[in-house]
This record gives structure tokens, C-alpha cells and sequence, in this order.
């Protein structure tokens, strides 16, 4: 259970979504309503422009927490990893 | 090392003897190596770049290797895949297995590039004639990938 506290999460984008996100990583507080990835990938949808766009709902968006890949159920808690991705291309 | 991402070119033949010596009940070895093509879709490719998500791209390598494994009576498994600039007849991955017998073997090898093409973190951007692209990932790498049923029973 989430204290009713800021967390510190790393945010971590790669490949296509770093180009138009303009950063590879950030370090974000975020507000203890936003607590699984799914909360977490719509509270970076609300910043607009290319959040809104590549983050709206059925979007083919890949999040993984700590080097696992996420659902939208799977908990973030603070220090976590958060990494945002397209679909793979490797092989 | 079951699994290794590096910039560098890897000679196929060397690592296969080295798996091939590591064990002498194998008696078979299946490999597949993926190379850059010189065309995509409807554009001619003159390099291509490949990205990786350093820390989750071995461990996801990783844990598809032990998934073949679990699903398969094999001796060992060999991932290689390069990363950074390459250009078209580049090796790109390595994925090879050995085992008492073929059949095992060529499963697990299929099993592996299928899964490493819709489950392991890199991603290739290409040089064309009309700009750089990020590659789109496939629908029938998907198709591939579902083939391989879940095991009905847990492993082990």
C-alpha cells in the first residue's frame, strides 16, 4: 500500500518514442493516486501533445517496471524503473 | 554465457564448435542467423541502426532461453545479437541449440528467434533513400511467436 506521499520514479523512453518525446529519461514525482502503470501512463497522457497521442488508450505501447514487462495492473512504487517502448523490432 | 549483446561481429562456426565440444552426448546442432537486407517493404536500405534496453534486453534473452529449456530436452542454447550500426549481408543474431537428437533442436531453435522477434527489447531504425525510419513491428512475427502454444502443465 502507497503512502499517501510523492514517489520519485524513473522514467525511461527508448527507440521512436524518445525522439518524440524529446528525452531519453526523467525522474518524475507522482501524486499517490498514481500507483499501477496503467495510472501512471494516463497521467503522462494528460501532459498533451505527443503524451495524449502515443499514450491514449489502445495505443501499441510496451511498459516495463524494474526490466519486467507491466500490465496495466502491475503496482510502481517509489525507485522504481518505468520504461516506455514501442513494439520490438529485434532478430 | 547463454546470451550476449555486443557490438561486435560474432564468427558463427567458432561458437558453434565451442557448443559442440562443451558436451559429447549432443549429437545434433541447430542454428539460425538473422542478416540486414538491402530492402524493406518498398525502399532500399542502406544501413540500419539497432537499439537495445540495457539490463531488461539480457534478462528478457535470458528468460526465453530457459522458457526452451523447460519446453524442450535440450543440452544448450546460444543467443548473439548485435546492436549499434550495421549494413545490408551484417550478421544481426545468432540463436543456436544442441541436443541428443535433431528434433528437439530445431524446435527449440524456431521457438527462441520467434520469441526473441516479439519479446526481447531492441528495435531497428533503417537508412533509405528518403530518410531514416523506425522498422514496424509485424503481424506475422506475432503469428510466428503464437505457434508455440503455452505448455499445458507448469514446467518441471
Amino acid at each position: 500500500m502507497r503512502d499517501s506521499v510523492a514517489a520519485t520514479v524513473s522514467l525511461v523512453y527508448l527507440a521512436r518514442l524518445r525522439e518524440v518525446f524529446g528525452a531519453a529519461s526523467e525522474r518524475v514525482e507522482t501524486p499517490p493516486e498514481v500507483n499501477t502503470v496503467g495510472a501512471l501512463r494516463a497521467w503522462l497522457a494528460g501532459r498533451g501533445g505527443a503524451w495524449a497521442i502515443e499514450l491514449a488508450p489502445g495505443r501499441a505501447v510496451r511498459i516495463a517496471v524494474n526490466h519486467d514487462l507491466a500490465s496495466a495492473e502491475t503496482p510502481i512504487h517509489a525507485g522504481d524503473e518505468v520504461a516506455i517502448f514501442p513494439p520490438v523490432t529485434g532478430g | 554465457m547463454p546470451v550476449r549483446v555486443q557490438t561486435d561481429d560474432f564468427d558463427a562456426g567458432r561458437e558453434l564448435t565451442a557448443l559442440r565440444n562443451a558436451d559429447r552426448a549432443v549429437g545434433a546442432v541447430a542454428a539460425f542467423i538473422g542478416t540486414v537486407r538491402d530492402v524493406n517493404a518498398d525502399a532500399a536500405v542502406t544501413s540500419m541502426t539497432l537499439e537495445h534496453y540495457p539490463g531488461m534486453t539480457e534478462k528478457a534473452l535470458c528468460a526465453i532461453v530457459d522458457d526452451a529449456k523447460a519446453r524442450w530436452d535440450i543440452a544448450d542454447a546460444l543467443v548473439i545479437h548485435r546492436v549499434g550500426a550495421l549494413k545490408p549481408a551484417d550478421q544481426i543474431v545468432l540463436v543456436a541449440v544442441t541436443s541428443a537428437h535433431r528434433g528437439e533442436a530445431f524446435a527449440a531453435c524456431e521457438f527462441i528467434i520467434d520469441y526473441l522477434k516479439t519479446r526481447a527489447p531492441f528495435w531497428k531504425k533503417e537508412d533509405t533513400p528518403a530518410g531514416a525510419r523506425w522498422v514496424e513491428a509485424r503481424a506475422s512475427d506475432d503469428d510466428a511467436a503464437a505457434r508455440w502454444h503455452p505448455p499445458t502443465q507448469p514446467p518441471g
